[in-house]
């Protein structure tokens, strides 16, 4: 019955390896701005369409 | 006809309007900008949101402190041979299309590798190569569509600073910690005799007892400190019965595995220190977003004009030596403490000490850092470096950190001092009762009314509360310096408000003219004497009497709450009240006039019609059921006619006030018993501000420097004033509301403490239970509350 050490062994790797990139993130300043990137990342469709507005100019001067 | 506003900025297009690309622009600048856009695909800037952007001033030569080496090498995060990242402070970020455009840079040059925006902090970071492109470079773009930075001393070292992220990490091990707890516990709630499971017993036991131990001795040492220090001096702040409990909980859940008694209370614990920092970082959170710290770096200037051999070069503040010679234009900060060598100084030290009245310097007198020279330039000797001067050492004193705040017992810690009396003496009670009854368990009761009265809930309620209104007020412009003021507000009884640039609005004030005809060189003195004032009477006449030609004064004063002095060539303007220019007032004038005379002969006067801010009636109505109002006004009585139409009866109108004398009634009215709320708005109101119980600034561009005080409010949200105080009133009342369930979570649990059955799995969930479930309350109520606001 000595395989719940294995178990228990595995279940609080995988905590401390999540735990450990949670102290990663938050290194990395992920945690510092929790405002722009949830307006960031709505600006890349504004960025295509920027591009499709410069072909169809482009090829009406054409 | 419709009035056109400016498709860039918004504003209307009154003195100038250009029609470019069959769109509106109030000024060249602003049209100068859509033309950069337009030129390179950026005109998404539009798309995003209305009018998002601000007309760029006009900067020659303000910036060329950035192409000093030193300088660049204290701004910059990163600097090696080929790329320099900068951190710039831009107060005019405010919308989703500011973030995108901001983000967007390197259309605008190719430098620019990347730029990123942290919009709660109003800062963008950008990554440039330094072979063709520079700081200063980088500045003059950002200056030249509309987004001038603010360099301040305060971002001398932004390379250096090390961002504090402690309590996230601390919260991280507290949950990191209640997950795994929880998990390793989850067998002995059920209490079933297994076989295998009583085999396993300690293995579970001592692995919990592992991860409560850096919850205990890291996660939860804030409570430990704050406790020792309150108890020092003796205060019974709402960390003690805290700290109490969690002491208690795991010294009895360490005895109870070493003798085998149980499993202990390790998930309560844990799950208890998560919550509380939970709470924590909620408000923590809503600081940084709203951040009002200001100290003597955020003042000074970063760099400054040195004078060597009759020539000018910009030198850094930190670089100014003993016997340097330094020039200070009006309205610049004093850097260093020095000795005046020539010009006239007038330096208004309201930064420093409270003190409201210029004082007047002559050559040979002694300057000291952190005053205002408001009179015109004047060269002086710096005696010291910046750190030694007397300003700079006045922060590290201990009484220029002493604020409301202290003096000033929030309610949890009121509840708090009632609640460790009460928890003790029901603990003793209890321990007593059992000795006689059943000793064995006296012990046993004694931990357990400590463990479930720790006040978890009650620790929760009020940072959520006031975070969460803190953050709300925010999105309606209305800025607190923090949770207390909310709390300051609800108890305020009397409201004072100031009358020129407070309930008038500065912008929109229309004159006339009565007297004399101006000539053309009076004019001309006339606006250059306006021009280095910054009254808001001023400022309006300067607008409407707009000059280009304008010339260098070789004198200029200006009086507080008096007026103002201009000289050129032997011909002086004075501008102010009448007593001032030496008019002996004849007629009772209806508004506020600006009197005129050059050459100490009387010319005329400009009649003010003060366009009140809108709704200010219907505000003062709702007010006055509530509340006492004044209005204080350094200005003359003329308006009285005019307010008494406007206010309610009651309110006492006074007039002439010094900035001292408002200072002194507030003070009068607080020895009486009175709470305060001041409403200011300029430099003559500071002492006022920072009397008041609450003093709220109110500006019309938030990114201005306001005095020091508790709170910003919007100009064009001035009329919503009344509701925010019924806000903050309500807010109250769900704190209060939540210590009600808090108390009845700590009936149920001292039910089972006191009668000695509490077990360690009815802990476990009455402690998140009552933490979850308030923090639910407050927020729901708060956001309840925040959507009748405006």
């Amino acid at each position: 019955m000595s395989v719940i050490y294995v178990l228990l062994a595995i279940s609080i790797i995988i905590a401390i390896v999540f735990f450990i990139g949670f102290i990663k993130a938050v290194k990395s300043g992920q945690y510092d701005d929790d405002y722009t990137p949830s307006v960031r990342m709505l600006f890349e469709d504004e960025l295509v369409k920027n591009k499709t507005n410069k072909s169809i100019k482009n090829q009406k001067s054409n | 006809m419709k009035q056109a506003t400016c498709f860039h900025c918004g504003d209307n297009c009154t003195v100038e309007h250009i029609v470019y690309n069959e769109k509106d622009f109030c000024c060249n600048g602003c049209k100068t900008v859509y033309e950069i856009f337009s030129e390179n695909d950026l005109t998404c800037y539009y798309d995003l949101q209305q009018a998002p952007g601000a007309t760029p001033k006009e900067i020659q030569g303000k910036y060329d402190f950035l192409s000093d080496d030193t300088i660049i090498e204290k701004l910059t995060e990163f600097n090696d041979d080929k790329h320099q990242i900068a951190t710039l402070t831009i107060p005019h970020i405010h919308c989703s299309s500011c973030i995108w455009i901001l983000e967007n840079l390197n259309k605008l040059n190719a430098n620019i590798t990347a730029s990123q925006v942290n919009f709660g902090k109003k800062t963008v970071r950008i990554t440039y190569k330094t072979e063709a492109f520079s700081l200063k470079e980088a500045v003059l773009l950002l200056s030249k569509i509309g987004y001038e930075p603010y360099i301040s001393l305060e971002d001398f070292n932004t390379g250096k600073n090390k961002v504090n992220r402690s309590l996230i990490y601390k919260l991280g091990v507290a949950g990191f910690a209640f997950g795994n707890v929880m998990f390793l516990s989850f067998p002995e709630y059920f209490e079933v005799n297994e076989f295998w499971l009583e085999q396993y017993k300690p293995v579970f036991r001592w692995l919990m007892f592992t991860f409560s131990l850096p919850v205990v001795f890291y996660a939860a040492q804030d409570y430990f400190v704050s406790a020792y220090k309150g108890l020092k001096s003796k205060l019974l702040n709402i960390d003690i019965p805290i700290a109490l409990g969690i002491l208690v909980l795991f010294i009895r859940s360490t005895a109870e595995i070493i003798l085998d008694l149980g499993t202990g209370f390790f998930d309560s614990l844990t799950g208890l220190v998560f919550f509380l920092l939970l709470g924590k970082y909620f408000q923590q959170r809503t600081y940084n977003f709203l951040s009002f710290e200001r100290d003597y770096k955020s003042y000074l200037p970063i760099a400054v004009t040195k004078i060597l051999n009759g020539i000018e070069t910009p030198i850094q503040v930190y670089d100014i030596k003993k016997g340097d010679r330094l020039l200070i234009r009006n309205e610049e900060l004093i850097p260093v403490d020095g000795i005046l060598i020539n010009g006239n100084a007038n330096i208004d030290y309201s930064f420093v000490t409270g003190e409201s009245e210029a004082v007047k310097k002559s050559s040979g007198d002694k300057l000291f850092a952190g005053g205002k020279q408001t009179s015109g330039s004047i060269e002086m000797e710096a005696l010291n470096a910046v750190e030694q001067s007397y300003l700079t050492q006045l922060w590290s004193n201990d009484v220029f950190n002493k604020n409301k705040e202290d003096s000033f017992t929030t309610l949890t810690n009121t509840i708090s001092k009632r609640f460790t009396i009460a928890v003790l003496s029901i603990a003793f009670l209890a321990t007593t009762y059992w000795l006689f009854a059943d000793s064995s368990k006296a012990l046993n009761v004694f931990t357990a009314v400590l463990i479930i009265a720790c006040p978890c809930a009650i620790a929760l309620s009020a940072p959520f509360t006031l975070g969460n209104l803190l953050r709300i007020f925010g999105k309606l412009k209305f800025y607190l310096k923090n949770a207390s003021v909310i709390e300051q507000l609800a108890k305020i009884d009397t409201i004072i408000f100031d009358k020129t640039g407070t309930i008038t609005s500065n912008k929109k004030s229309k004159t006339a003219y009565k007297g004399e005809t101006l000539t053309e060189e009076e004019t001309v003195i006339l606006s250059s004497t306006l021009r280095h004032s910054n009254h808001p009477l001023s400022r309006s006449l300067y607008n409407l009497l707009k000059q280009n030609n304008i010339i260098t004064l070789s004198h200029f004063e200006e009086h507080l709450g008096e007026g103002i002095y201009g000289e050129i060539n032997n011909q002086s303007v004075k501008i102010g009240s009448a007593k001032y220019v030496g008019q002996l007032q004849l007629e009772t004038e209806l508004s506020t006039a600006v009197h005129i005379s050059t050459n100490n002969t009387y010319k005329g006067k400009f009649t003010f019609y003060n366009a009140y801010r809108k709704g200010i009636s219907k505000l003062f109505n709702k007010l006055k059921k509530d509340y006492d109002l004044a209005i204080l006004s350094g200005d003359n009585a003329s308006e009285l006619n005019n307010l008494k139409k406007l206010l309610p009866s009651k309110t006492k109108l006074i007039f002439n006030q010094k900035p001292n004398d408002k200072l002194e009634y507030i003070k009068h009215h607080q020895n009486n018993g009175a709470q305060v709320l001041m409403v200011g708005d300029g430099l003559n109101d500071a002492g006022a501000l920072a009397q008041s119980n609450v003093g709220i600034a109110i500006s019309e561009n938030i990114n201005v420097f306001s005095p020091a005080c508790d709170a910003i409010l919007d100009a064009s949200k001035f009329n919503q004033l009344y509701n925010y105080i019924k806000a903050s009133k309500a807010a109250i009342k769900i704190i209060k509301w939540s210590f009600v369930f808090s108390f009845f979570y700590n009936a149920i649990g001292l039910y089972f403490a006191i009668t000695g059955q509490l077990m360690p799995v009815i802990a476990a969930i009455l402690m998140p239970l009552s933490s979850i479930s308030i923090v639910v309350f407050t927020t729901i109520a708060t956001n309840l509350l925040g959507r009748k606001l405006k």
